[in-house]
């Protein structure tokens, strides 16, 4: 275990606010069932996402590092924590640009000297995402120790999406042996689904494209490829599928519906957020864990297998 | 170059794990071809298709994006190989069926990215960097 998780900066970035608001509602739910402190970052801005990038990608640096400054120099940190696939893939790309580029670190000390704050430095901070929070700042252990409702019954794919583990050479922590993460087959999501009772299926697309970078202007390409995935969730068994980014559950959810009414494809396999599920294992309500916002109807899921 | 419309239609008439191996490996070949290069006849841990994805992925760290995909299609062709030699054949459907998903994941993948170069950026969004970085030729190579 890690105790320094045990009170960590919290970067929830712009999608938990919007669409991923019932991501953000589970998240602080399940870190105060579990006696974990978030400390929301000050004045936090976005991390760069896509918009940014395509313009200057040292730009997208320089955004994620403002973060991390304010995290680290300001509210004296030594760990943020980014429940979002992509804001917890940039600022690990902000982290590793600032060590091995000094273009980046030129760019990111000029703007923010104009902007009137501490440039960041490299190694200054540890970003990890709300997957690492749970599995070592709690563990598997005491987490089934807590658990009230098990998920005994509700079969699930686990699906963490394509920035999770991408590139690899941003995430040095990964890969390292028994008990870190791998970025071939991620597995801290079904381990701590796991420990509340829920059955995991063999799902291989886990880590595959969704292709939410183009659902504007592809947009049948990414139903194809979201359809894809849901069927072969459902083949492989899941009732549920548990997501840990708000993009790929939004994005789930939209082509699921989208699938429907323009390919005529319905799939019956429902969405829910990691974060839902053990709240719902730890018997936190699940209003208040937001489960009641998703789309595709995951309370119905929980109550056929007897859960709620 | 197959058209994904003949892929799809294929895929849809329940083919075996040669005829999807066979055409995960076009689909590739369709992606170096379209790059103006030419498909590799090697191997890779025994799979011409993981060493068509390593060449295809040169230069394009996004395309490791469709990386995981091709593994688990070769790690479903082997699990169906040994099935089959074990004259198993109620314990190829899940597997079978599986691997076709996978081969059509990356079918609209490849084909999407053909049309649409961005596809796939999402996740290797850090790429104009790298072109510039000693981290090039680590991503260039066998980087995912």
């Amino acid at each position: 275990m890690k105790p320094e998780y045990k009170r960590v900066a919290y970067y929830p970035g712009c999608a938990l606010e919007g669409t991923g608001h019932a991501y953000n509602t589970s998240t602080k739910a399940l870190g105060k069932a579990l006696g974990l402190k978030l400390e929301e970052v000050n004045d936090w801005n976005c991390c760069g996402a896509m918009e940014v990038k395509n313009v200057d990608p040292k730009v997208q640096t320089y955004l994620s590092s403002r973060v991390m400054s304010i995290a680290a120099n300001e509210m004296k940190h030594s760990v943020v924590m980014a429940p979002c696939n992509g804001c917890y893939h940039n600022l690990k790309k902000a982290e590793y640009d600032l060590a091995h580029d000094e273009a980046s670190r030129e760019t990111v000390a000029r703007i923010s000297e104009k902007a009137g704050h501490e440039a960041y430095q490299a190694g200054q901070l540890e970003t990890i995402h709300a997957l690492d929070w749970i599995k070592d700042g709690v563990g598997e252990e005491a987490l089934r120790a807590r658990v009230k409702k098990s998920l005994k019954g509700l079969k699930i794919a686990n699906y963490y999406g394509c920035m999770y583990t991408r590139p690899r050479h941003i995430f040095p922590e990964k890969d390292q042996g028994p008990g870190s993460e791998s970025t071939l087959k991620p597995r801290f999501m079904d381990e701590l689904l796991a420990a509340a009772g829920a059955e995991n299926v063999d799902f291989p697309l886990k880590t595959a494209c969704c292709g939410g970078a183009h659902t504007l202007s592809d947009s049948d390409t990414s139903t194809k490829l979201v359809l894809n995935i849901l069927e072969a969730a459902e083949a492989a068994g899941a009732d549920v599928i548990a997501t840990e980014c708000p993009t790929c559950h939004s994005g789930l959810e939209m082509h699921q519906v989208r699938a429907e009414k323009v390919l005529g494809k319905k799939t019956k396999v429902r969405m829910l957020y990691f974060t839902q599920l053990l709240g719902v294992a730890l018997g936190i309500s699940p209003r208040k864990l937001g489960i009641h916002e998703n789309v595709s109807d995951g309370l119905e899921a929980l109550k056929e297998k007897g859960i709620v | 170059m197959t058209p994904l419309a003949l892929i799809e239609a294929v895929l849809d008439g329940n083919p075996g794990r040669e005829e999807l191996l066979q055409l995960a490996e076009e689909v590739l070949e369709a992606w170096v071809i379209a790059r103006g290069e030419t498909p590799t006849t090697e191997t890779s841990e025994g799979f011409r298709l993981l060493a068509l994805h390593r060449q295809g992925a040169k230069g394009v760290p996004s395309f490791n994006a469709c990386r995981e995909t091709c593994r688990e299609i070769a790690y479903h062709f082997n699990l169906l190989s040994l099935s089959e030699r074990e004259g198993s054949r109620e314990s190829c459907e899940r597997p079978e069926r599986m691997m076709t998903m996978l081969v059509r994941h990356l079918a609209l993948f490849v084909y999407g990215k053909m049309e649409v170069e961005g596809l796939g950026e999402f996740c290797c969004s850090s790429r104009p960097l790298r072109l510039e970085s000693p981290a090039e030729n680590r991503e260039g190579s066998s980087h995912a």
